[in-house]
């Protein structure tokens, strides 16, 4: 699947998606991203020290799953050129985190690249957790490739 | 947030814009860590599982974008080190020198440039933006700081650049004690 640019408009939403969290969830993605602080796996640390009920998603992995999240609408010529993502409250084991994305803006840059920025909510449980904004290239057609640009051509 | 309020030493203030901490990885990028992030977030875009896919479309295999923050953690322990080592030392530095000893992150910003590569050698510094005044927040009390890292390839060309947002704060419980 390949999302076009001139087929998005704003106001579009993004197909949401759903996954439960496991502790393994937490740690294969604290371990995926090098982030050894315990509170990503040492559930003792975390309701002790930290004061929270349970180990947590860590911030490279919400990353990761962000970006999961917008290739799977865009289809792999996306490129994602920013993400900016607050966190307001964590995601635990036992949740099941949910992820919705509007449409915010489209625009074309000087060099004739089109640009949407999406506004992305990750929520558990009706709990707003984290909410991310995103510049993200498009493809003109299907075989045109943002990939393909570099250097000051490329202005993410 | 303004770069530094009245109440901030001012050795910390005279670092504010500063780049610090220039590392080199200790490691190269490496696929493993690709497939990794991928299987944890169940990620299938081709261009990261297949090659054929990723040459057409970025000339080569590449890195999942939002690993960039590996090539900035080092290993946890490796011969010669004295103590734990740890990502982002000017975020422990800010929370020992402020004696501040819990700390979160609150945001996150990733800019993408060049595609990171298998085999590239990627270093990076860290520049401390800015650090608010005391704030009370339902965690305890304590100052936001905002540190940006700025990442390079062997070939000096920039592949991307994080800014964090972290909150380091005495726990209300610790601030009593500490008031008492």
């Amino acid at each position: 699947m390949t999302t076009v640019f001139g087929s998005v408009s704003v106001g579009d939403k993004l197909p949401p998606l759903g996954y439960d969290v496991t502790p393994t969830t937490v740690v294969l993605g604290a371990l995926a991203s090098r982030d050894w602080r315990p509170m990503h796996h040492d559930h003792k640390f975390a309701t002790e020290r930290n004061g929270v009920r349970d180990i947590f998603l860590n911030t490279p992995n919400q990353a990761a799953w962000f970006e999961r999240y917008i290739t799977d609408w865009t289809g792999p010529r996306g490129r994602i050129g920013r993400m900016r993502f607050r966190m307001h409250d964590s995601i635990f084991p036992g949740d099941r985190m949910m992820f919705s994305g509007d449409v915010v803006d489209t625009v074309i840059d000087e060099t004739g690249q089109g640009w949407v920025s999406l506004d992305i909510q990750l929520t558990a449980a009706d709990r707003p957790c984290t909410s991310c904004t995103a510049r993200v290239a498009l493809p003109s057609d299907p075989s045109d490739n943002p990939w393909s640009l570099r250097g000051d051509g490329w202005r993410p | 947030m303004t770069p530094a309020p009245i109440d901030l030493p001012d050795d910390l203030i005279a670092l504010i814009g500063v780049p610090q901490y220039p590392v080199t990885a200790d490691f190269p990028v490496e696929r493993g860590y690709a497939w990794n992030t991928l299987a944890a977030t169940e990620n299938a875009n081709p261009i990261y599982w297949d090659d054929t896919v990723a040459d057409a479309l970025t000339g080569g295999p590449t890195m999942p974008l939002a690993t960039l923050s590996l090539w900035m953690r080092p290993h946890r322990w490796q011969p010669g080190a004295e103590a734990e080592q740890v990502a982002l030392q000017v975020h422990f530095d800010l929370k020992a020198r402020l004696g501040l000893p819990e700390a979160i992150m609150s945001d996150n910003t990733l800019i993408f440039h060049e595609p990171v590569r298998p085999g590239d050698v990627i270093r990076h510094h860290q520049v401390l933006r800015s650090v608010s005044g005391i704030k009370t927040t339902k965690l305890g009390t304590g100052r936001f700081w905002v540190i940006d890292v700025e990442y390079h390839n062997q070939r000096g060309e920039m592949v991307g650049v994080e800014s964090y947002t972290g909150f380091g704060y005495q726990r209300p419980d610790e601030t009593e004690e500490v008031a008492a």
